[in-house]
Parts: C-alpha cells; sequence; structure tokens
C-alpha cells in the first residue's frame, strides 16, 4: 500500500507528447497533456474516439504500441520520479505494483488457455518471490473474494470460458490490485458489460477504492459514469485536455464550448425529449493539427484570435481550468 | 386508430440443445423468445430494451425473415410472412430493411459506396443505370452526404458516415419498416445525436416504421413512442414511452432505470442494485423469470408465472405485485 497520506499528489504528468512517427507523416495523438492525480481521487478522462485518451494511458504504463510510437516529450511524476527514465527492466517492478490498468474487454485480457488460478498466481509471484504454492494459492483465493466472487475456491480451477462478462472484469481487477498500486487506470472497464452488471461494478471499484486509498484514472466516454463515479473530470479533444474540473463544475458550469456542446448533446433520461444538439463536422486530422484552438473549425463563437493561436489555460475556479480564449477569470 | 403495419403474436424462438454428432440428442432447449407480442404502427418507433440474451435481437431476426419462429405469427400488413418464397420474399425483403451495429461490418469494403446502396434497386429490377444513379444520389442527400461521395470505398469514411451510408442503402428500397439494432450505440457521444436526429427527420418524411432494438434507454426515450422491456425472452414492460418513463412499474425495469447512470451528479434518487446475474436461459427460473433477483420477491413468484395486466391505458406489465390492480 502506499505511504503517502490522503490528499498528496500520486501522479503528475506534465506536458506529455506522445506521437506516431509513420511514413505518411506524423499523428500528434497525444500532444501537450498535464493532469495530476491525488491519493484516493478518482479522475474522468473522457473524449471521443481518437481523442487520445488510451494513448495516453498507454503512454503512462509505457505499453505503446508497436509501430512508430513514441514518448517524446513530457514527464509522468509517480510519486516525484519520472518513470520515462526508468529502464525496461526497472518498468517491469513498476507495472502491476505501483500502476496497474484494466481494459475494456476483459475476454482479450486473460487467456483462454489458463485457468483463472494460474494468472492470479503469475501476478502474485511476481511480487511475493520464494512464498509455497499453498500461500499463494491462499492468497489467490484471497485476491476473488475481495472482488466479491461467491464460492472463489471453486472458481479458482475453472477457464475465463466458464465465466460471464462481469465475473470475467471482476477476475481482471483482481489481478489488477493484486499488488496494491497506488495507481489504477480503468480504460472503458464497463463498456462491455449490461448497465445492471456495469453498476455492480463501478460501486465495487469504489468499495476497494475505500479499502486501500488507490488513486483511479477513469477513462470513459459515458458522461453517465462520470457522474456516478468521479471526484474531477478531464475532457480531452484531438490530443489535449481542453477543460479539467470537479465533476459538479463541470456539469453545471462547463465553460469550454466542446464541453457545453459535448453535454449538452447526451441523450437524456429527463427533461424534453426533442431533437438533440449536435456538434457539426469532424475533430481535426491528428497529422494537420492548425495552428489555432483545435475545436475551433467546429466552434459555434470563433474569432478570429481562435484561428492564430492556441488559447492559454484559464483558471476559472478551484482546481477548474479551460483552454479557451473567449473564457475569463472571475 | 389506423391498423398496425406490423403484428407480432405469441413468438416463440427455441434452439435446441444437443449433444453428439451423428446421433445427436436433444438436451433442452434455449428459450431465447418465449411469447412475445406486439403491434408496430406505420410512420412509428417501437423501443425494444433489455440487456443481453433478453431475445430482443432474435426477436429482430424473425422479423427480418432470418429466423424462423417454433411458434406464432408475424404479419406485415395483415399478410404471414412465414413461408414466403421468391417474388413474395424479395418483395418482404424490400418492405422490411435493417440496420445494423457495426458499420464496419453491413457494407463490402471491395464496393463503392454507390453500388452497395444501388443493390437492393438492381436486384429488384427498379429501373435503368440513369435512374438507378439519380436514385443513389437522391439517397446520398437524404442522409446528409455529398452526391458524389458514391464513388467512394468505406473505408474512406469515418464510423458515422458510414452508419449514413448503411441508412441510405436500407432506405432505397422504400421500404415501411427500418429494423434499427442498435444503431447508434457504436458511434461517438456527438456524432451519436447527429443520426439519432437524422433518423427522426427521415421518419417525418417517408412515413417509415421503426424496430428499436437497443440497450440505452435515454436512446429509446428520444426515439420511441411505444418501448417493449424484455427479460429472458419475455416482455415484462410495454407501454407508450411517455408514460413508461413517467412511471416505471415493474421491477425489473426499476433497476435497469436506476442503473443507468444519471449523469448530473447531486441527483439521489432511489437506487436498486440487483444482486447477481442474469440466469442462463437454458434453464430459466420457475414462476416470473425475474424472482431470483427481484429486491420485492413474494413467494407466489416462484410458483406462478405474471401474466401482462394493463395498469394504465396502454400500459401493461408482468408482475404479481399488479394481480389486485
Amino acid at each position: 500500500m502506499s505511504d503517502t497520506p490522503p490528499g498528496d499528489t500520486v501522479l503528475d504528468v506534465r506536458d506529455l507528447h506522445t506521437h506516431f512517427f509513420l511514413r505518411r507523416g506524423v499523428v500528434k495523438a497525444v500532444d501537450g497533456v498535464s493532469f495530476s492525480l491525488k491519493r484516493g481521487e478518482v479522475l474522468g478522462l473522457v473524449g471521443e474516439s481518437g481523442c487520445g485518451k488510451s494513448l495516453t494511458a498507454l503512454s503512462l504504463m509505457r505499453l505503446l504500441p508497436k509501430g512508430g510510437a513514441r514518448t517524446i516529450k513530457g514527464e509522468v511524476l509517480l510519486g516525484g520520479e519520472n518513470i520515462l527514465e526508468r529502464t525496461p527492466s526497472e518498468m517491469r517492478e513498476i507495472r502491476g505494483r505501483r500502476i496497474s490498468m484494466v481494459l475494456q474487454d476483459p475476454q482479450t485480457s486473460l487467456n483462454p488457455v489458463f485457468s483463472v488460478g494460474d494468472q492470479l498466481r503469475e501476478a502474485i509471484e511476481r511480487r511475493r518471490k520464494g512464498a509455497s504454492l499453498s500461500e499463494i494459492m491462499k492468497e489467490a483465493v484471497a485476491a476473488l473474494r475481495r472482488v466479491e466472487i461467491a464460492a472463489p475456491e471453486q472458481r479458482i480451477g475453472q477457464y475465463p470460458h466458464q465465466m460471464s462478462g462481469g465475473m470475467k472484469q471482476r477476475v481482471v481487477g483482481a489481478i489488477a490490485i493484486s499488488g496494491e498500486p497506488e495507481v489504477l487506470i480503468a480504460d472503458e472497464p464497463t463498456t462491455a458489460l449490461d448497465v445492471t452488471i456495469q453498476l455492480q461494478y463501478l460501486k465495487l471499484l469504489k468499495r476497494l477504492q475505500a479499502e486501500n486509498g488507490m488513486a483511479i484514472l477513469f477513462i470513459t466516454h459515458d458522461f453517465g459514469v462520470v457522474g456516478r463515479m468521479c471526484d474531477r473530470v478531464a475532457v480531452m479533444y484531438a490530443g489535449r485536455i481542453v477543460e479539467c474540473g470537479p465533476v459538479k463544475q463541470i456539469f453545471e458550469a462547463p465553460q469550454h464550448p466542446y464541453t457545453r456542446a459535448l453535454i449538452a448533446s447526451v441523450p437524456k433520461m429527463t427533461g424534453p425529449a426533442g431533437r438533440l444538439t449536435t456538434i457539426e463536422g469532424q475533430p481535426p486530422s491528428l497529422m494537420d493539427l492548425p495552428q489555432g484552438c483545435r475545436f475551433a473549425s467546429r466552434c459555434a463563437l470563433v474569432e478570429q484570435r481562435c484561428l492564430d493561436a492556441y488559447p492559454a489555460s484559464v483558471r476559472v475556479g478551484e482546481e477548474h481550468t479551460a483552454d479557451c480564449w473567449r473564457v475569463t477569470p472571475p | 386508430m389506423s391498423e398496425p403495419l406490423l403484428r407480432v403474436e405469441g413468438l416463440k424462438k427455441h434452439f435446441a440443445f444437443t449433444k453428439g454428432i451423428l446421433f445427436a440428442r436433444t438436451l433442452g432447449h434455449v428459450k431465447a423468445v418465449d411469447d412475445v407480442s406486439f403491434d408496430i404502427k406505420a410512420g412509428e418507433t417501437l423501443g425494444l430494451v433489455g440487456e443481453s440474451g433478453c431475445g430482443k435481437t432474435t426477436t429482430s431476426r424473425m422479423i427480418l425473415n432470418l429466423e424462423e419462429p417454433t411458434e406464432g405469427r408475424i404479419l406485415l400488413e395483415d399478410e404471414p410472412i412465414s413461408g414466403l418464397q421468391g417474388a413474395a420474399l424479395s418483395a418482404y425483403r424490400a418492405k422490411v430493411q435493417a440496420v445494423f451495429q457495426d458499420p464496419w461490418s453491413s457494407l463490402n469494403p471491395r464496393m463503392k459506396v454507390g453500388r452497395t446502396i444501388a443493390e437492393s434497386l438492381i436486384v429488384n429490377d427498379w429501373g435503368d443505370k440513369e435512374k438507378i444513379a439519380a436514385r443513389v444520389r437522391e439517397l446520398l442527400q437524404q442522409v446528409g452526404l455529398r452526391p458524389e461521395q458514391a464513388e467512394q470505398y468505406p473505408h474512406e469514411f469515418s464510423g458515422g458516415q458510414r452508419q449514413r451510408v448503411a441508412l441510405a442503402a436500407a432506405l432505397a428500397s422504400r421500404p415501411k419498416l427500418i429494423v434499427l439494432d442498435e444503431p447508434v450505440s457504436a458511434l461517438d457521444v456527438s456524432i451519436r445525436a447527429q443520426m439519432m436526429n437524422l433518423l427522426k427527420d427521415i421518419q417525418a418524411q417517408d412515413n417509415v416504421a421503426y424496430l428499436l432494438v437497443a440497450h440505452d434507454l435515454a436512446t429509446v426515450r428520444h426515439m420511441a413512442d411505444h418501448t417493449v422491456v424484455m427479460y429472458l425472452g419475455k416482455i415484462v414492460e410495454k407501454a407508450p414511452t411517455e408514460s413508461l418513463f413517467a412511471d416505471v412499474r415493474h421491477p425489473y425495469t426499476k433497476a435497469l432505470f436506476s442503473a443507468v447512470l444519471v449523469a448530473w451528479p447531486g441527483r439521489s434518487e432511489e437506487e436498486i442494485e440487483l444482486r447477481g446475474e442474469v440466469p442462463s436461459p437454458l434453464n430459466p427460473p420457475s414462476g416470473c423469470r425475474f424472482h431470483t433477483r427481484c429486491p420485492w420477491v413474494m413467494p407466489r413468484c416462484s410458483q406462478q408465472e405474471p401474466v401482462l395486466r394493463e395498469v394504465s391505458p396502454g400500459h401493461t406489465v408482468a408482475c404479481h405485485l399488479f394481480d389486485n390492480a
């Protein structure tokens, strides 16, 4: 477990740039992302496909896809040390123990030809070198019990195909937190689950967090999940965070035109069920980003200065920032 | 009251579960759809909601005539659709079209999209080359694309645009009904709103009916006139959408609504967290199929199957809580 007291920053990402270097050009998928994560906090990272939210997560884990992706600039400070400077073997010690990840599809995270127990054992063994098999298996059963899997003694010998989607995602969660990480990155962990199972899983994550105080970076495109799970939320657009702040403030008084339009275009469960507000057009190509604000081509309030230069981050409130020329500090 | 366009009566689909290949033994039946009835009127949208395995897709596949019902009837304009062959089947397919969730898999990557859209017109001998080309241009404009994009291949389009192409192809034969199977769930939030508005505009212009299969309640609320909620092959609640969203009755529907994460923080509503998971449809619970997870379970729920009862005009619920209503 982490030694940092609650409220302290455990993860500080500064000006992160991860680009794909392709023959056709450079895709600036993550292009100047900064945020911090405090102990015991859930930060939501929302945005539409291709905005760079998943690549941000992979950059933090240093698990970039093969084929030209490189982090070329920035710092990822985990407990004060820049993990971008660690060697690959040092990174293997950090991953799983200090920073861990849960992905969208539990089917692809688990190995179909090994039993659940074997896969948990692999995670536990690395941490507890020299422990006997029975000790490790006892710990594996305890790990399954923590994620509220019924009859863990029987489940431990089963294979992934014998489990439902929700249960598999719990197993993935058990593996991810078995090393008591300080930071858990959850990349759309409930998107593949049914709504009633999603609610169970989110509540489980909250309970686990309350037990061990880990910080969670929760990547999603679903504002409903943000409202339920997160303390703060960062909105990403075309490789950058355009607005970041406490969930309540972002929902009630979004400052950036993109955040406002995005929230307005979500079908609601209450209020008038008429036409939805839409955002016309498409995001800019990440190979050919405009020099000004990246949302300018779709923004209803665009001005000349928006096209000329990228706006600075404006502090609009306690822990609330927005990158927009029209926003003024209170 | 106008006559319904499509009537579904007592529809059942049971899949045999067998063991062995040569001398296969039937071990049981998966009752994927079990006694489902509803109507769709011309120009209206019926939303079909439920979680995976509730039978909503199997129901829509039977309506598309891709699956033969075990029991029950489907009637389009009072004509039963079972046993349709040859020209009658082609005519049915022209009247009932579909748009599926994944626009990647519904378009042929080696075919220009104009040709994909024209396909159903060519099959139905709709007219000469010139006439078809003009119709394709018209369709592309109708779905908000440019006519010259007929010459492009699917990979040149974004996900949202590809879904528009799939819609244009479905509209080509001027159908009476389009089955929309999760049409927006693969799309991003901002694109999803565009697509939903487009579907509504087209319905207003062409008076086409939609069967909207979806798991997202908010989408159904914005699109559907009537909503049917299914659980393990059965209809548990059926109502005009407005009445359903104003007054949810069935415990399962209540749980479904409470699980939809109400986005705006600070809203505290009664929250029903269901225990456990959906039971196997191979061996569904006795009596009410929801009784194993229901917070309001009573002794008779496990013995007696509830029937759909009307609780307010047009609003029916299958639950013993409303037996004396």
